[in-house]
């Protein structure tokens, strides 16, 4: 990324754009023609850590099946939006999000709503695998085991199902007594989607996935995307640009504004639309200057 | 060897450098300092060696003479030759038990709730503050706090108590025999001791879990509840099986130290004479009269003559072992099964 | 589409949840019922006091006040001389010097003779329980005497130990050694007390000096308390010692400094809150030692008012666990066993200063790093 933001500077210095929109999956092509149904909507979505405002002005909906990916400089709030989707921002003290949030129509946020079951069908995958210190087995038989699901029968099912989906079963299939610590760490991401996967979701959250990761388990982890997203809707923030046109079917800018007040920055989305259009013809300013790498 | 990068800025700074770099003597004034500091841990080992060769060494005689027979005899304070700890060995270990009955659940809750689900309530706050200053407060304070507080309330117990007894409703009269056996010995029994022990062992046990439980990444937590967990699910699965090496080392630490302790018992009422039960069952035993090893000791240390300087150093090497055991059981815990995340 | 998991698990999780909070409750219950006694019973009796002796009330007054005084002046002063960053030091100097002109006030308005109900004559002044004689000034002065020989003893072993091992000593060696150390640290304190009047008392002090009495003296004492700290001057110290950076030690020995003189002129000074520290929780140890004062320090049935180590003294924590024994006729001496706990709110607020201090050293010490 070009830090510099000197207008300068040829955009060709950096890894360029434009090669990276003729790169794009075919799928994008039939995002842009089906209208599918809608997942998530958001309306003036922002959220406050106390009094600070940390993101706002969030308006956009996520589709079925398809790919959305966050993307914008650090600081802008884009994990923190995708921790609203399965209230993880519970956790934080002081937390809390104004606007709305529908899931399927349903206020999210709504009192009657169990951020638990929430979190069932909304999973998330972490920037920093996060397997639990137990077997490869319990890591995966876990979440159903809480489900009710104590046959084993059933269980070694269940295992078995998720492990292929995340592309790790032939790898592990042997050792599934094994540490799930002892995996190198693509694997332990791809257990930590395999974990996911095994309550039977309907969303998968990925916060920055292959951050940690080298290139080769990126690419792995970018294909393993593009399997699955036929039965699952994906959103995931990533702070690498080309991951995002290469993976996604729309994509939502972030950036980040400087509060005269209060002196700090608040974040908010710039724009959200089909990843080709984001990629070679933005609507604003801003975006086109952060995806042709004139600011980092 | 020649400088030549240091010639420019003047001869005696070179002379000064070549001198220092080529100095063939031995740094004195370094040496005698790490001689000195060798000396100070050297000292200090040197008593610890010199504590237990003592005490072995004085003791050898009832341990030749008597063999195992000095743990299972009674107490006198007139005769070393069948003095022996029994009631002492009794008591600390009713204590340890009750203890680990009122202590533990109660302080383990309590660190999960304050590290777990309180926030920065206020009385999450306060009761944190109240627990780190109550951690570091004298034994002795406990034991009249024993006195003053648990003696008092179980003593309290035998009025009500044995006005239950009478009744006519056998769940009361069993309860009314509950209120009774607490009360015995006017308060000044082993419950008692054990309550003041607890509350000195209790903020120490609340501590220790919060550190462990502080230790499991927030990783796990967030992976847990990412799949569906409810809260206490995730604690329970997780968190408590990944931080129970470090509670568990902190708990059986916190025993050992409750074991050591004589100040609170002794003000709560333990008996430095002599100790007769008869033929009384165990627990009509414990509602009597009560004594633990630390008491035993210091029982045994004011009396006079040899004798029972060898007894003084025999019960004295009894609880040692104890302790270090205890000790050295939780130091193994610790290096065996604690993770580093 | 209704978004709830099964009333089984949301019911374990409440239910969890409410016994857990019941479980905090009760402990902060216990810690306010332990506060509130000793604060209640120690209040009763400067009633008490005070009503007996009417002008005693306003000393006390100005005495705290006085105390309060001396300790914002001292925490300002040390802000001033330190700049902004000794906030935290200067809190924790405030309270430790309020707690020392506590005490120091109560020896010096002192002469604390609680009433002599019994009507005896006594000539000297001292603490005799039995005797209905309660001059708070000798067990102040004893506790004093007492750390006063303890940190003699435990600053330099512990201080050395711990540089030692964390300086010098290569990693076998260290990997051997603290584990003894850590042994040191669990011996029970009666142990201890034994071994100060069969070994300490016998072999040190009646063969170097000449003690008035043989068997019982307040320099055995304080040296086994100073044994009994050296432990946790040790650990306290090593962590501190540990926790500065390599990085500042190679930059010294890069430009030729010697061992010793790295660690005394670099290591020690980045360390110093530490090293603070470590002293401020073992003061606050050897104030809190019970039995070997008293089995070793021999004052039993009472104790004079003398500043004389090599003689049997009294402190104010074996002056409580004086009521183990004939705590019958303290008890019918309704005032004797509420001076007690007086003396224990006093130990309490004096170890309490010193520990908040010592933690917030110690804390100071980790964040620095």
């Amino acid at each position: 990324m070009n830090e510099s933001g000197d207008p300068m500077t040829s955009s060709s210095d950096t890894a360029a754009p434009e090669s990276a929109v003729i790169s794009l999956a075919p799928a994008v092509h039939e995002a842009a023609t089906v209208e599918r149904a809608t997942v998530f909507a958001t309306s003036d979505l922002a959220v406050y850590y106390g009094d600070f405002r940390a993101v706002r002005d969030v308006n956009l909906v996520i589709r079925q099946h398809e790919i959305t990916a966050f993307i914008g400089p650090s600081g802008c709030g884009k994990s923190t939006v995708l921790r609203c989707f399965d209230r993880m921002n519970d956790l934080i003290e002081g937390a809390r999000v104004e606007g709305s949030l529908t899931y399927h129509g349903i206020d999210l946020y709504g009192p009657d709503v169990d951020p638990v079951e929430v979190r069932r069908r909304i999973g998330m995958v972490f920037q920093k695998p996060n397997p639990f210190p137990k077997s490869i087995y319990d890591n995966l038989a876990f979440g159903p085991r809480l489900n009710g699901i104590k046959k084993k029968g059933q269980l070694d099912d269940i295992v078995e199902r998720s492990l292929r989906r995340a592309a790790l079963w032939d790898e592990v299939k042997g050792r599934l007594k094994a540490s799930a610590m002892s995996l190198s760490g693509g694997q332990q991401q791809r257990l930590c989607i395999a974990r996911c996967v095994a309550v039977e979701p309907e969303v998968i959250l990925m916060d920055e996935p292959c951050s940690a990761l080298d290139p080769i388990a990126t690419a792995r982890i970018e294909e393993l995307m593009q399997e699955i997203k036929a039965d699952y809707t994906i959103i995931i923030v990533t702070h690498n640009m080309q991951q995002a046109a290469r993976v996604s079917d729309r994509t939502a800018f972030f950036t980040t504004e400087l509060n005269p007040e209060s002196d700090r920055r608040t974040g908010r989305l710039v724009e959200f639309d089909h990843t080709t259009k984001m990629f070679s013809n933005p609507s604003d300013e801003r975006t086109e200057m952060y995806v042709t790498g004139r600011f980092g | 060897m020649t400088l030549t990068t240091i010639d420019s800025t003047g001869g005696s700074a070179a002379r000064s450098v070549t001198a220092g770099l080529t100095k063939q003597g031995i740094d004195v004034r370094g040496k005698v300092i790490e001689g000195l500091l060798i000396a100070s841990l050297a000292v200090s080992l040197l008593i610890i060696a010199v504590l237990v060769g003592d005490m072995v060494q004085r003791s050898w005689s009832v341990w030749t003479d008597r063999g195992t027979d000095f743990l299972s005899s009674g107490l006198s304070i007139t005769d070393a030759s069948a003095a022996g700890v029994w009631p002492g060995i009794k008591g600390t270990i009713a204590l340890m038990f009750l203890v680990v009955l009122l202590a533990f659940p109660l302080g383990i809750a309590c660190a999960i709730y304050l590290e777990e689900y309180a926030g920065n309530s206020r009385f999450a706050r306060w009761t944190r503050v109240n627990v780190r200053n109550l951690a570091g407060v004298p034994s002795v304070v406990y034991g009249l706090l024993g006195l003053g507080i648990f003696v008092k309330l179980l003593n309290g117990l035998g009025e009500p108590g044995a006005e239950l007894q009478d009744s006519g409703f056998f769940l009361f009269r069993w309860f009314g025999n509950i209120l009774d056996w607490l009360s015995g010995n006017n308060g000044r029994n082993v419950v008692a001791g054990a309550l003041a022990l607890s509350a000195l062992v209790l903020p120490i046990i609340i501590i220790t879990t919060i550190e462990a439980l502080r230790a499991v990444p927030r990783a796990i937590r967030e992976g847990a509840l990412g799949v569906g967990a409810t809260q206490w699910e995730t604690i329970r699965h997780h968190v408590l099986p990944a931080a129970s090496p470090g509670i568990l080392t902190g708990t059986v630490l916190s025993l050992a130290r409750a074991a050591g302790e004589a100040a609170p018992i002794l003000i709560v009422g333990a008996v430095t004479g002599t100790l007769i039960t008869g033929n009384q069952g165990l627990v009509e035993q414990m509602s009597g009269p009560f004594t633990g090893l630390p008491a035993v000791i210091f029982s045994y240390a004011r009396l006079p003559g040899d004798d029972f300087r060898a007894v003084t150093a025999a019960a004295a090497l009894v609880l040692l072992v104890l302790v270090l055991l205890m000790n050295g059981f939780a130091i193994w815990l610790r290096n065996r099964y604690e993770r580093k995340w | 589409m209704k978004l709830q998991t099964s009333r089984g698990r949301r019911f374990r999780d409440r239910l969890a949840r409410a016994v857990l909070t019941i479980g905090a409750l009760m402990t902060f219950l216990i810690t306010v019922l332990i506060i509130g006694t000793l604060a209640f019973d120690a209040w009763d009796f400067v009633r008490q006091v005070t009503e007996a002796e009417p002008g005693l009330g306003w000393k006390l007054v100005v005495v705290v006040l006085a105390a309060f005084g001396i300790a914002a002046v001292v925490g300002w002063l040390v802000m001033r001389i330190g700049g902004g960053s000794t906030a935290r030091l200067g809190l924790g100097l405030r309270v430790l010097a309020f707690v020392s002109v506590v005490c120091l006030g109560l020896t010096i308005v002192g002469g604390w003779r609680m009433l002599n109900r019994l009507g005896t004559e006594i000539t000297e002044v001292g603490w005799f329980p039995r005797r209905g004689l309660f001059d708070m000034t000798t067990v102040i002065v004893g506790t004093f005497m007492i750390v006063l020989i303890a940190m003699l003893v435990a600053v330099p072993l512990g201080l050395g130990a711990a540089v030692y091992l964390s300086e010098y000593a290569n990693p076998r060696v260290r990997r051997t050694v603290k584990p003894i150390l850590e042994v040191l640290a669990g011996i029970p304190s009666v142990v201890l007390a034994y071994f100060a009047i069969t070994f300490i008392n016998p072999n040190i002090v009646v063969r170097f000096f000449d003690p008035p009495d043989r068997a019982f003296s307040m320099l055995a004492a304080g040296i086994a308390v100073g044994v009994l700290t050296v432990p946790i001057i040790a650990s306290v110290t090593e962590d501190a010692l540990r926790a500065v950076p390599l990085s500042l030690r190679e930059a010294s020995f890069g430009l030729g400094a010697q061992r010793a003189q790295t660690t005394f002129r670099v290591v020690f000074p980045a360390g110093v809150s530490g090293i603070v520290a470590a002293m401020i929780l073992g003061i606050s140890r050897a104030i809190g030692e019970t039995m070997v004062v008293a089995i070793a320090a021999g004052a039993v049935g009472g104790a004079l008012f003398h500043f004389t180590p090599l003689a049997p003294g009294q402190t104010m924590t074996a002056a409580m666990a004086g009521l183990s024994f004939g705590s019958d006729q303290v008890a019918g001496n309704a005032a004797a066993f509420q001076s007690l706990f007086f003396i224990g709110a006093l130990l309490f607020v004096m170890t309490l200063g010193l520990n908040v201090l010592g933690d917030k050293l110690v804390t100071r010490v980790r964040e620095a790093y």
